[in-house]
C-alpha cells in the first residue's frame, strides 16, 4: 500500500561557524509511519530538529541549505509557533506544562473555547468568557483518544511524572490540524508498563493517519516500534533501515563506527593492582546528568575515559567527586577515605579538574590570566601569598608573575602577557589556561570533561597532546570525559561507558564498534564484567 | 538527555493537607485579627466611632488595594507602582477644582480624565517592568519614588511659572506652584452621598460607594474568567511556558499594569471625594505601602491575591491604623509610639511577606 | 564625530555620561551667574568626605554578590546607638567619636551576620527585601528612641518629655572632629583634611582587604559563584562577610557624616539613605554586579557636584525649592538606568 508523503527533510546542509554539523541529510516521513531517528550525541539530531521548528538560533547563524517539504509544499519556518499552526507537534523531553493549572487547562492553553459576552462585543475577542465545559470536553476527547482515564480537572502538579507525557501528546492532538508528532526522548522518565503504554499510545497515532517521528536511544523501542528507521552519524545519513532490517546490533554498529587515529602509546605498563582512586557507589545529583551507581576503580598512571550519551551521567561523575554537586557514596584515595562534598579538601588531596563548562564554570571571564591560573591554588593550597605583617598575609605579586609566565611558556599560549584578560583567547589558548590552573594544583590525579569542546580542529590535537605529556612526564593520573567516542580511544589506555546513570562496562580503545554502540544503548549484554 | 525521575508528589488534594494550607493562608489574618481584639480593647474607644470608622475605610480604601490583584496573578508581583494611579486621579481632581465642577458630575468628569493619564503612566510603568524581569517589585517600588519627585517638580516648580494656572485659590502665594492643600470641597461625600444610611446615632453607611467597590470586586472576579484573565493567569504561572505556546507575554504584562494603573486612579479619587482634601504633595505618597500592607494581612502573598483577600486585609489594616494611637496612649502613655507601631507594622508585614515569598522561590530553583 | 560619541558612550556608559554634561552646563552657568566658586569646592570636598564611607560601604556588598546593599540602615542604626550611647555618659571631642565607633562596629558586626543568614536565603530578592528589612529596622527603632532610658538633657525631649529628640546637636561631642583635625586653608578654600584622610584611610583599607587571601575569595564569590565553588570556596559565607563588612562600614559613615553635619537624624531620617549612596556609586560608574574604589571615589565627586552646584543656578532662573527634588529625580533615575539594564558578570 503506498503511503503518501507527509513530511520531507531534503539535502538539509548547516554550519555553525565555518563547522559543518549536517549534511545532506534526508529524511522522509510516511502518512500513518512512525519513522524513528537514532544517533549518538552530536550526530546532529537537535539541529535537525531546530531547523525544522524554525527555532530562532538557525536563523541567526546563517540559516540551513536544502528543503522542508510539508504535505508536497515547500515550507520554512522563523519560529515555533509557525510550525505548530502547520501541524508539527512536538512533545518535548522537559515536559511543557504549568504545574498550577488543569489538565484541560494546560490541554488548551491559549486555544481555550471562548463565548462572547456583552463586554466582548464591545471591547474584542480577548474579552469573552473561558467556555469552562467544552473545554473540559475537548480535553476529555483527546486523553479518551489515548486511552488514558485520569480526570481533566486536576491540576497537573499533584500528577504523578509518568501521565505528563499524555498529557503532553493529548495537546498536540488536541490541535485540529496536527500532521506530524515528533517525540523527543520520550521514554526516558517512565516505567516500563509506562513506557509499554506510551508506544500503544503512538501505535494509535499512526494508525489514525498521522506521522511520528521517533527520537530515543533506546535501541529496542526503535526496533519494535518503528516502521524505518534513519541514523544519523557526525550529521550524515549513514542508513536508512526498514523494519526487518534493523536490530540492535546494526544500529549500534551504524551509530559509532568510524575512522581512529591513535595518538597514545598503545602499549603502557599500568599498575593493576594499586588503585590510586577506588570509587564505591557513587550517586550525584546534577541536573541533566545524574548518576545513580558508579564503581570504579582507577589506577595510577593510567588515562581512564569516560563516555556515554548526553544526559545519561558521565558528566557528572567528575562533577560529583569535586563537590560541584551533591553526591553520596565512598572514595577511598591511595588508602584514604575521603568524604564527598568538600570541593576544598578534594582540591588539597591534590585532585584536580577541568570543567565541561568552560565559560561558566571553568574561567573568571573578565580577569587576568594570571588571576585565573593561580587562585585555586591561593584557595586551596595557600598558594603565592607572602607574610607583611604578623596579622597581615598578602597576594605575592612576584611569585604570581613568575608563575603565571612559566605557564604561558609551558603550554605555549598565545597570549599578549600575563595581565591579558582571558575572554580575548581563543577557545584553544583558554582551555590551556584552565589546565594550567589545574597543573598549578600539582595533582596526582586530574579530571577533565570534554577538553576538546568548541575547540577549532587545529588546537583540539595540541590540547590532546598537551593531556599526554602530563600523564607520561608528570605521572599525572587522567580522567577524561568525552561525548567525542573517537577521541577517547585515540588517546585513551581504558574507556568506561556510562548508561542511565550506571556503568555499561569498560572497553580497550580498540574493541570493536560493536561493542562500543552496544554499551552506549543499554544492550551489551555484559560480556566481561569483570574488567572492571 | 534523561530528564530527572522526578518523585511522584503525594496526592496534594486529601483533606489534612487541604487543612493545613487553609491554616496557613489565614495565620496571618488571624494574627492580625488577635492584634486588633487586644489593641481595640486597650484603645477603649466609644463602639459607635469604631464602627463608623471602619464602615468609611471599608468604603473609601478597598479598590486601591482591588488595584494590586491583577499584577500580582500576572506574576509581577506587588504593584508598588500604583502611586503613578493615584497620581492620575489626582490629576484629574485638580483640573474639576480649578474648573471648579462639583457633585457627582465633578467626580465622574475626574474619573474619566484619569483614564488617559493612568493608561500613559500604565503603559511607561510596564515598559519598565519588562525591562527588569525577575526584579518587578524593587524597580516599580523605585519608580514610584522617581514618579513622586516628578509629580513635585510638576506641581511645584512648573505650575505657575512654566504651565499656567489661571485659578488663584489654588495657587501659592509666591505665584509658582500648587497650594499645599487644595480643598475639594465641592466634590466632598459627591459618590458616598448617592445613597446614605443614616439611621443609626453616630453611624453613617455610605451605601453608594460600597455598592462601587462590590461592582469592582465583581468586575475583578469576571475578568479572570475571559480570555485575557486566563492569559494573565499563564503569564503569572510560567512566562517561558505561556510564550512558547504563543501568548505575548510582554503585551500581556503591560496590559496587567495598566488595568492597575487606572484601578488605582479610581481608587484614589473614591478616597479623595471621602476625606475631602487634597494634601497636594502628601496625599499619594504612601499609597503603595498601605495598600501592599493591607493586601499581605488580608493572608494573600507576593504570587497569589483575591478579592476576599483584599476585603479581609483592608478591614483589619484599618483598624488597627484607627486603634494604634490611642491604644498606644493608653498602654504606654504616648500616642506616638502607637503611630510609630502602625507604620512598622505595615513596613514588617511587607519585609516578612517578601522574605517568605524569596525564601520559597530560592529553595524551589534549588530543588529543581 | 559620530564615532567618538560612540566610543565615549561605550567607555564612560550613559549615566556618567549623562551626569558629566549635566554638570559642565551647570558649572558654565555658574561661573555666567557669578557663583563664588571658592566656596563651592570648600562645601564640594566636604560634602564627597562626609558621604563617601557610605558609598564605600556598598563595595563589599558587591563584591561579595548580593548587589546593591540597600539595607544599609541596618549599618546606620548602629552608628546612631553607638553615639547615642557616647553622649549619654557626656563623652567629648575624639572620646566621644571613639567610643561610639567602638559600641556601633560590634553591633554592625551582629547585625551584619543576621542579615547575612537572611540574604543567603532569598538570593536573587536582595534588593528589594533589604529596602524592607531597612525600613522595618528604621520604624521599628523610632519606638525605641522614643521609650529608651535616655536621660542626657541634650538629647531628651526638654519640659519633662520622655525619648530622644528628632535631630540631637552634636557640638558638645564630636562635631567636625574630623573635619577640624589638621585642617588648613587654601586662599579662601578651606580643607577638611581629617575627613579626607579617614576616608582614605578606609579606602586603603578596602583596598588592601581584596589582595588578602579571604578578600580574593569574596571576590571571586561574587564575581562567578560557580567558579568559587570549583576554587573550594564557600559561597555562603562570602555573602555573609561581604554583608558584615558593607554594614561596619555604614555605621562608620554615618558616624562620618554626622560629625561633618553636626547633627544625629534620629527617627525617620535614616530611611532613605541608601538610595543616594547606590545612586553615587552607579553614576561612578559601578552596576549591581561590578565595582571599585574608583566608582566610589568618582560617583560621590559628581553626583555631590551636582547637588551643590545646580540648586542656586535653578534657583536664578526658577523661583522655589529644588534641591530636593532634583537630587530625588537624579538618584532615583540613576537607579531605574541600572535596574533596567542587563549587566555582565556575576551569575
Amino acid at each position: 500500500m503506498e503511503s503518501t508523503s507527509l513530511l520531507k527533510l531534503d539535502k538539509i546542509c548547516k554550519s555553525y561557524y565555518g563547522n559543518r554539523v549536517l549534511k545532506d541529510v534526508c529524511l522522509e516521513i510516511k502518512k500513518g509511519e512512525i519513522h524513528g531517528l537514532v544517533g549518538e550525541n552530536g550526530a546532529g539530531k537537535s539541529t535537525l530538529m531546530n531547523i525544522l521548528f524554525g527555532m530562532p538560533v538557525i536563523q541567526q547563524t546563517g540559516g540551513y541549505e536544502g528543503d522542508v517539504v510539508l504535505e508536497g509544499n515547500q515550507v520554512c519556518f522563523t519560529c515555533p509557533s509557525e510550525a505548530m499552526d502547520y501541524g508539527i507537534g512536538m512533545v518535548h523531553q522537559e515536559f511543557m506544562l504549568i504545574p498550577g493549572f488543569t489538565v484541560a487547562e494546560n490541554i488548551k492553553l491559549n486555544r481555550e473555547r471562548t463565548k462572547p459576552n456583552v463586554i466582548s462585543r464591545l471591547i474584542g475577542k480577548k474579552m469573552e468568557t473561558i467556555d469552562v465545559q467544552r473545554n473540559r470536553h475537548d480535553a476529555r476527547a483527546s486523553l479518551d483518544r489515548l486511552g488514558m482515564s485520569f480526570d481533566e480537572m486536576m491540576p497537573v502538579g499533584g500528577l504523578p511524572v509518568g501521565y505528563m507525557q499524555f498529557i503532553e501528546v493529548a495537546r498536540e492532538i488536541d490541535k485540529e490540524n496536527t500532521k506530524v508528532v515528533v517525540f523527543d526522548e520520550p521514554t526516558a522518565v517512565l516505567t516500563e508498563s509506562e513506557a509499554e503504554q506510551f508506544l500503544d499510545t503512538a501505535r494509535k497515532l499512526a494508525n489514525d493517519g498521522l506521522g511520528v517521528l521517533f527520537i530515543s536511544h533506546r535501541l529496542d523501542e526503535v526496533v519494535s516500534l518503528c516502521d524505518r528507521i534513519t541514523v544519523l552519524r557526525d550529521g550524515e545519513v549513514v542508513a536508512l533501515l526498514n523494519r526487518g532490517e534493523a536490530s540492535i546490533q546494526r544500529i549500534a554498529e551504524l551509530m559509532v563506527g568510524r575512522q581512529i587515529n591513535r595518538l597514545a602509546d598503545r602499549k603502557k605498563t599500568v599498575q593493576v593492582n594499586k588503585p590510586i582512586l577506588e570509587i564505591r557507589n557513587l550517586a550525584v545529583e546534577m541536573p541533566g546528568e545524574k548518576v545513580k551507581e558508579f564503581d570504579l576503580d582507577l589506577y595510577e598512571g593510567e588515562i581512564l575515559g569516560v563516555g556515554g550519551l548526553a544526559g545519561h551521567g558521565k558528566i557528572g561523575i567528575a562533577n560529583g567527586i569535586m563537590g560541584m554537586y551533591p553526591a553520596t557514596g565512598s572514595l577511598v584515595k591511595q588508602g584514604k577515605s575521603l568524604p564527598l562534598g568538600d570541593t576544598m579538601l578534594m582540591l588539597q588531596e591534590n585532585m584536580a579538574f577541568v570543567s565541561e563548562d568552560r565559560r561558566g564554570v571553568g574561567l573568571l571571564w573578565d580577569e587576568s590570566i594570571e588571576h585565573n591560573i593561580i587562585i585555586a591554588a591561593m584557595q586551596s593550597q595557600k598558594k603565592f601569598l607572602k607574610r607583611v605583617t604578623p596579622l597581615l598575609t598578602i597576594e605575592d605579586r612576584k611569585k604570581i608573575h613568575e608563575h603565571t609566565l612559566k605557564m604561558i611558556k609551558d603550554l605555549d599560549i598565545r597570549c599578549v602577557g600575563p595581565q591579558q584578560l582571558v575572554k580575548r583567547l581563543s577557545g584553544g589558548n583558554q582551555q590551556k589556561i584552565c589546565i594550567a590552573r589545574a597543573i598549578t594544583l600539582s595533582p596526582d590525579i586530574l579530571f577533565v570533561s570534554e577538553p576538546t569542546r568548541g575547540i577549532d580542529i587545529g588546537a583540539k590535537r595540541i590540547v590532546l597532546d598537551l593531556l599526554l605529556q602530563l600523564n607520561r612526564d608528570l605521572g599525572v593520573t587522567i580522567v577524561m570525559t568525552s561525548s567525542e567516542l573517537a577521541e577517547l580511544r585515540s588517546v585513551c589506555d581504558r574507556i568506561a561507558i556510562i548508561y542511565e546513570g550506571r556503568l555499561e562496562g569498560v572497553l580497550p580503545p580498540d574493541a570493536p564498534d560493536l561493542d562500543f554502540g552496544l554499551m552506549m544503548a543499554g544492550e551489551f549484554e555484559h560480556k566481561g564484567a569483570d574488567q572492571v | 538527555m534523561i530528564p530527572e525521575q522526578k518523585e511522584l508528589k503525594p496526592n496534594t488534594n486529601s483533606p489534612l493537607i487541604k487543612i493545613k494550607r487553609k491554616l496557613i493562608e489565614f495565620a496571618v489574618p488571624l494574627l492580625f485579627l488577635v492584634l486588633c481584639i487586644i489593641g481595640a480593647y486597650y484603645a477603649r474607644l466609644q463602639p459607635s466611632f469604631l464602627i463608623n470608622e471602619i464602615i468609611m475605610r471599608m468604603a473609601r480604601n478597598p479598590v486601591l488595594v482591588l488595584a494590586l490583584i491583577i499584577p500580582v496573578l500576572a506574576g509581577m508581583g506587588m504593584n508598588f507602582a500604583i502611586v503613578l494611579g493615584a497620581m492620575a486621579g489626582q490629576i484629574g481632581l485638580i483640573i474639576i477644582t480649578h474648573y471648579e465642577a462639583t457633585g457627582i458630575t465633578g467626580v465622574t468628569v475626574a474619573a474619566l480624565i484619569a483614564v488617559p493619564f493612568a493608561i500613559i503612566f500604565g503603559y511607561l510603568t510596564g515598559k519598565l517592568l519588562n525591562r527588569a524581569k525577575g526584579k518587578e517589585m524593587i524597580t516599580s517600588m523605585i519608580f514610584g519614588f522617581f514618579a513622586v519627585y516628578v509629580w513635585q517638580l510638576f506641581f511645584l516648580v512648573f505650575v505657575g511659572s512654566i504651565i499656567p494656572m489661571r485659578n488663584e485659590k489654588m495657587i501659592l502665594s509666591t505665584g509658582v506652584g500648587v497650594r499645599n492643600t487644595v480643598d475639594l470641597v465641592g466634590i466632598r461625600y459627591a459618590l458616598d452621598d448617592i445613597i446614605k444610611i443614616r439611621d443609626l446615632p453616630g453611624i453613617t453607611i455610605p451605601i453608594s460607594t460600597l455598592i462601587v467597590v462590590a461592582l469592582f470586586c465583581i468586575l475583578i472576579t469576571f475578568f479572570m474568567k475571559t480570555k485575557l484573565g486566563q492569559d494573565i493567569r499563564a503569564v503569572g504561572q510560567n512566562m517561558e511556558i505561556a510564550a512558547i505556546s504563543g501568548i505575548n507575554v510582554d503585551k500581556i504584562r503591560i496590559t496587567a499594569i495598566i488595568i492597575s494603573t487606572v484601578l488605582a486612579a479610581w481608587g484614589q479619587i473614591i478616597w479623595l471625594q471621602n476625606i475631602g482634601t487634597l494634601n497636594t504633595y502628601g496625599s499619594h505618597v504612601q499609597v503603595g505601602l498601605f495598600a501592599v500592607a493591607a493586601l499581605l494581612i488580608g493572608g494573600a502573598s507576593v504570587a497569589k491575591a483575591n478579592i476576599w483577600q483584599v476585603l479581609l486585609g483592608t478591614f483589619l489594616f484599618h483598624t488597627l491604623f484607627i486603634i494604634s494611637p490611642t491604644a498606644g496612649r493608653n498602654l504606654l502613655g504616648d500616642a506616638q509610639i502607637g503611630e510609630f507601631f502602625r507604620v512598622f507594622v505595615a513596613y514588617g508585614v511587607i519585609a516578612v511577606a517578601l522574605v517568605l515569598h524569596a525564601w520559597q522561590k530560592h529553595s524551589a530553583a534549588k530543588n529543581k | 564625530m559620530k564615532n567618538i560619541l560612540d566610543l565615549a558612550y561605550n567607555i564612560i556608559g550613559l549615566p556618567r555620561l549623562i551626569i558629566s554634561i549635566f554638570l559642565l552646563v551647570f558649572l558654565i552657568a555658574a561661573a555666567v551667574v557669578d557663583l563664588s566658586i571658592p566656596m563651592l569646592t570648600g562645601s564640594l570636598l566636604v560634602r564627597v568626605g562626609m558621604n563617601a564611607v557610605l558609598v564605600l560601604a556598598l563595595i563589599p556588598a558587591i563584591k561579595a554578590g548580593t548587589g546593591l546593599n540597600l539595607a544599609l540602615p541596618l549599618g546606620i542604626m548602629c552608628g546612631l546607638v553607638g553615639a547615642v550611647v557616647a553622649i549619654e555618659y557626656k563623652l567629648s571631642g575624639a572620646a566621644s567619636f571613639a567610643v561610639a565607633l567602638a559600641i556601633a562596629v560590634p553591633l554592625a558586626i551582629i547585625v551584619g551576620y543576621l542579615y547575612g543568614l537572611v540574604l543567603n536565603r532569598i538570593k536573587g530578592q536582595e534588593m528589594i527585601v533589604g529596602t524592607y528589612v531597612g525600613f522595618s529596622v528604621v520604624s521599628g527603632m523610632c519606638i525605641f528612641w522614643l521609650l529608651a532610658p535616655f536621660k542626657n538633657p541634650e538629647m531628651v525631649w526638654a519640659y519633662g518629655g520622655t525619648g530622644l529628640r528628632n535631630t540631637i546637636l552634636l557640638h558638645s561631642s564630636f562635631d567636625k572632629i574630623l573635619n577640624d583635625f589638621l585642617g588648613f586653608k587654601i586662599g579662601e578654600i578651606e580643607i577638611p583634611t581629617g575627613l579626607l584622610l579617614f576616608f582614605g584611610l578606609l579606602c586603603f583599607m578596602v583596598w588592601l582587604f581584596g589582595k588578602t587571601r579571604t578578600g580574593n575569595a569574596m571576590h571571586v564569590a561574587g564575581s562567578n559563584p560557580r567558579f568559587a565553588l570549583s576554587c573550594g570556596i564557600n559561597i555562603d559565607k562570602m555573602r555573609i562577610l561581604g554583608t558584615v563588612l558593607s554594614t561596619i562600614l555604614a555605621c562608620i559613615g554615618i558616624l562620618v557624616y554626622s560629625q561633618s553635619y553636626g547633627f544625629l537624624q534620629l527617627y525617620q531620617g535614616p530611611l532613605m539613605m541608601a538610595f543616594p549612596a547606590a545612586a553615587a556609586i552607579l553614576i561612578g560608574g559601578a552596576s549591581p554586579k561590578k565595582a571599585a574604589i574608583s566608582h566610589v571615589i568618582i560617583g560621590t565627586f559628581l553626583f555631590q557636584s551636582l547637588l551643590v552646584v545646580a540648586p542656586p543656578v535653578i534657583n536664578v532662573l526658577v523661583e522655589g525649592s529644588f534641591s530636593e527634588v532634583f537630587r530625588g529625580i537624579v538618584s532615583n533615575g540613576v537607579i531605574l538606568y541600572a535596574l533596567a539594564t542587563k549587566w555582565e558578570g556575576g551569575e
